[in-house]
């Protein structure tokens, strides 16, 4: 099955003197359900408590058990958490692809690896570490059936005296990660871990450059997924209807909102929730059970993947045309179609901006932190109450299933606005209202909710033609002064969404507009156009659609600038296509990465520099 | 000319209010639609037992019995959806405020086709709502094509007939562990005006299917959704009498008769048995009953089941008395030591 080719490489001649601190990347090749997962965070976790900027990337199969799956921790004293393409160290675990795993790495790398794969017969030029991992698991554990879960826990032993990992923090980790209740477990995988750096010290002369030693760059912070940041969002914006249909990536959103309303939104002296969750029949149904409890008055959401949006599509269009608020999260993967559920794109943004036929328009919000992923969440909620629209938050799988590092979050400072709902006192004092008058020039409508206590507070919601009083319409300027309204609305919602993040340095004379987890990537990237080509780059990061005058401002500045895209279509730079005068339209250039994997500063550069013509 | 009469007193119902309080807009609909006769039902029994119309929330989806909520009813809000998926939007409407009467009104193509998934797990969860199948066997908003409803050789107009078996939606709401099922016609007044006070009075969902023939569409002789058909062929289980939660139950009760039903809100179904023996309390038997009428050629129709002792979806979620969708901020918005505690547990 392998058509890679040994080719003879020079033997290495040794690196002694060349030391490599906090600055590498280690990658972890492993089978899927071997609880691969645990030592892996333990790994991160530990580099992170020796106060070093660290980001951990999971690159896994749809698939329970029996896949490879990889593992990328990278250290970065710089503070880079994007994803780097080169690997520094490669702990091979995985028979079925340590060989062509071996093969890809660079002159030099270190490769700590089970035994009996014999990977040294392969190459002369990298820096091998066998370890008989069978052999060392059998002593500290004792009961068969958990060797094949504990024995990766060795590797973190063995990577951490290569690394000079202080094993205390090892051991905070594990602990940290099993919790006081699972304190046997956190016991068994320390006795696995202890056992591989008592190996690795009496076997292996450190012959790697790659080393680490304590920094003070992560005090205060903390290590989130991006699904759970979001969770906890919503959970602070009060939500209290929550409707979801399990799928890949955005299963773990919904999961770990559950497990915070639970502790914190559920009072055990009363048996009674502030919430509810429906875990619904498909798409179809969650989004109209978000939409039937947004009109009712509720802070609703749904959590989806694409092809969720896909199915959502119609009811969307007609929360959109009645006026319906609704928050939903499109954690996206890459499509099209089934795509590859478990790899990450930022494909969905055409159709989301449009979805639902017709003519409809729809605000996004793009996080691209775990920080964003919680404020946003918060103002998302306002937003959809107060222009009563379907709002989405367009997260990624890089973004919503990763552990991040991260800046505490802030307690909302606002109180929660729940846009124009008319009380009965209200409709006391004005006799009556009609549900669609544009009345403060801002395209949004009064609403009553159901069950409010007066005869005068009923309307009729419906997604055929309404005129101004919600009643049923055919008429041409009834329709056309609707959809006027609409596209309104929308332009007023263009100077509320979140402003974009905007990163000028003087005499540039090219930018980069990027959103979401595009943004390590290019940051990362601006640093090495400068070091390594004397260019400099602005930048703008937009945090949501529609986009604000500030982007037509940004372009205006540079001659040319490169919109970055994580799919095949530029779909970013599509949709600035469609508002931009042609002048404009005529300086932005196109960086696409599309291949499923978290983008990585290297190829933004590379890309950067062919097109520069340097 | 002029004199000046007192105008006789209007006449009220127990909440003070009149029948016109219950009316919505002018029907649109054809003349002599089965839906219109449901819509005077509606109107007269949310009058009669004095429902305050602002605490009913009408859900609908798409087609002829869809657009009837405009008809009826018109000072409770209303949402007109997307076809087939009214059960959605009315779930989230009523977990968002469980104390709005949900009545939801839906067609055979909307219930028995598009929306069969979203009909079976509204069933699943027995949202506390009532649910209207106004079926005529066919698909009149699009000009008479046939629904899933439609029995086996009954015709098109042009003649055509159907060779698919149809969906029987009270047998399916009873295996799906519907906790109220029954079937009406929409020409039979006094059965439907009970039925429909039970649905009122039920606190689970109230599966209610009523045969309510298209005048346009499937009216005609090879039909057997028409009133001539549904005439020669109506098998009603029982007589049924609803006594309303406000008035005096002490009415005289011929012996071994008549069932007595208990609601939850203090009302009482009383079932006066005809020529069968029929126990509504016993979901098998209800199944038996359908499968031999569906033999023979019958439509049977009454109330098929009842049980009044499963818990609702809105129960199962353990929520408050009170619309979670307009709980205060501070019962929805955790204090900042939560969030405190969480950040110091992801440092």
């Amino acid at each position: 099955m392998s058509t890679l080719e040994v080719s003879p490489v020079e033997p290495l001649s040794g690196e002694t003197g060349r030391t490599v601190v906090n600055d590498f990347s280690i990658q972890v090749a492993t089978v899927n359900g071997s609880g691969s997962q645990t030592a892996n965070t333990v790994l991160m976790r530990a580099i992170f408590q020796m106060g070093i900027p660290v980001s951990g990337k999971n690159m896994f199969p749809s698939n329970i058990a029996g896949l490879p799956t990889w593992f990328t921790i990278r250290a970065s004293k710089r503070g880079y958490i994007g994803r780097r393409k080169e690997i520094d160290f490669l702990v091979a675990m995985n028979p079925e692809t340590a060989r062509e795993d071996v093969m890809k790495l660079e002159s030099g790398t270190a490769v700590v690896y089970d035994e009996p794969l014999k990977l040294d017969q392969l190459r002369s030029d990298l820096h091998f570490y066998p370890v008989p991992f069978d052999k060392l698991v059998a002593p500290v554990c004792p009961d068969p059936r958990l060797r094949k879960l504990v024995r990766n826990m060795i590797y973190d032993g063995v990577v951490a005296h290569l690394l000079s990992i202080e094993m205390e923090e090892v051991r905070q980790a594990l602990i940290k990660q099993f919790g006081k209740k699972k304190a046997k477990a956190a016991d068994l995988n320390w006795g696995a871990a202890q056992a591989g750096f008592d190996y690795a010290l009496k076997t292996f002369t450190k012959r790697d450059p790659y080393r680490v030693e304590r920094m003070n760059a992560t005090a205060g912070k903390i290590i989130i997924d991006g699904n759970s940041a979001c969770a906890l969002g919503a959970m602070f914006a009060g939500v209290t209807v929550v409707t979801w249909y399990p799928i890949t990536p955005s299963s773990s959103l919904v999961e770990a909102l559950i497990g915070y309303m639970k502790r914190f939104r559920h009072d055990p002296e009363t048996g009674k929730s502030t919430y509810a969750i429906v875990q619904a029949e498909d798409e179809l149904a969650s989004i109209g059970m978000a939409l039937g409890a947004g009109w009712a008055g509720a802070r609703s959401m749904t959590a989806t993947a694409g092809p969720g949006i896909s199915l959502m599509s119609e009811f969307v269009g007609l929360g959109y045309y009645a006026d319906v608020p609704v928050v939903i999260y499109d954690v996206e993967r890459v499509g099209p179609s089934t795509g590859l559920p478990t790899r990450t794109q930022q494909g969905d943004l055409l159709t989301t901006a449009i979805l639902s036929h017709g003519d409809t328009k729809h605000p996004m919000f793009f996080p691209c932190s775990p920080e964003e992923c919680f404020t946003m969440s918060i103002e998302a909620f306002d937003f959809a109450e107060r222009f009563q629209t379907p709002v989405f938050i367009m997260s990624d799988l890089d973004l919503g299933m990763n552990n991040w590092m991260a800046d505490p979050f802030p307690y909302p400072e606002k109180p929660i606005e729940r846009g124009k709902v008319l009380t009965a006192e209200d409709l006391n004092k004005l006799g009556g209202f009609a549900r669609y008058r544009d009345i403060d020039g801002d395209g949004v409508g009064y609403r009553t909710l159901p069950g409010t206590n007066h005869p005068h507070a009923s309307y009729f919601t419906r997604g055929s033609g309404h005129n101004e009083k919600a009643q049923y319409t055919e008429r041409e300027d009834d329709y056309i002064h609707n959809m006027d309204r609409l596209a309104h609305k929308f332009e007023v919602m263009r100077k509320q969404v979140p402003e974009p993040a905007v990163d000028i340095r003087k005499n540039a004379e090219i930018g980069f507009i990027a959103l979401g987890t595009s943004d390590y990537a290019v940051r990362e990237s601006r640093d090495q156009l400068r070091a390594e080509y004397g260019i400099d780059a602005s930048y703008l990061r937009v945090k949501a659609y529609p986009f604000s005058t500030d982007v037509a401002e940004f372009i205006r500045r540079h001659d040319r600038v490169y919109v970055v895209d994580q799919n095949r279509d530029a779909q970013l730079l599509a949709l600035m296509r469609l508002e931009l005068e042609p002048d404009l339209i005529a300086r932005l250039r196109s960086v696409r990465y599309y291949g499923g994997l978290p983008l990585d500063a290297r190829t933004v550069t590379e890309e950067v520099v062919k097109q520069e013509g340097r | 000319m002029s004199t000046t009469a007192t105008p006789p007193p209007k006449k009220v119902n127990h909440i003070g209010l009149e029948v016109i309080n219950y009316k919505g807009s002018k029907t649109t609909l054809c003349a002599g639609c089965g839906h219109n006769a449901v819509s005077e039902r509606i109107v007269e029994c949310f009058y009669e037992l004095g429902v305050q119309p602002w605490t009913v929330a009408k859900f609908s989806g798409i087609g002829c019995s869809s657009k009837s909520p405009a008809y009826f009813l018109g000072l409770s809000h209303g949402f007109n959806g997307v076809h087939g998926r009214m059960p959605a939007i009315a779930t989230g409407a009523i977990l968002a405020n469980r104390t709005l009467m949900g009545l939801g009104v839906t067609g055979d193509g909307d219930t028995a086709s598009i929306g069969i998934g979203q009909f079976m797990h509204l069933v699943r969860r027995n949202m506390p709502m009532i649910y209207v199948i106004e079926n005529n066997g066919v698909y009149g908003l699009t000009k008479g094509q046939f629904s899933a409803t439609a029995d086996v050789g009954s015709t098109l107009k042009s003649g055509a007939p159907n060779d698919l078996p149809p969906f029987d939606c009270c047998a399916l709401a009873l295996k799906w562990g519907a906790t109220f099922v029954a079937r009406s016609f929409s020409g039979d007044k006094k059965q439907l005006q009970a039925i429909l006070k039970v649905a009122i009075a039920h606190q689970g969902l109230s599966v209610i299917d009523v045969i309510s023939p298209c005048v346009t569409f499937n009216d005609h002789l090879g039909s057997t959704k028409s009133y001539t058909y549904m005439k020669d062929h109506e098998e009603p289980l029982h007589e049924l009498d609803f006594v309303p939660f406000f008035e005096d139950l002490a009415v005289d009760i011929p012996e071994g008769e008549v069932t007595d039903v208990a609601l939850h809100d203090g009302s009482h179904l009383r079932i006066r048995k005809l020529e069968r023996d029929f126990d509504p309390t016993n979901r098998l038997a209800a199944l038996a009953a359908l499968e031999e009428a569906e033999a023979k050629g019958e439509v049977l129709t009454g109330v098929l089941y009842v049980n009044t002792a499963k818990p609702t979806f809105v129960e199962l979620l353990n929520l408050p008395d009170e619309p979670i969708a307009t709980l205060p901020e501070s019962m929805v918005r955790p204090a900042k030591a939560v969030l405190d505690q969480v950040m110091e547990e992801l440092r």
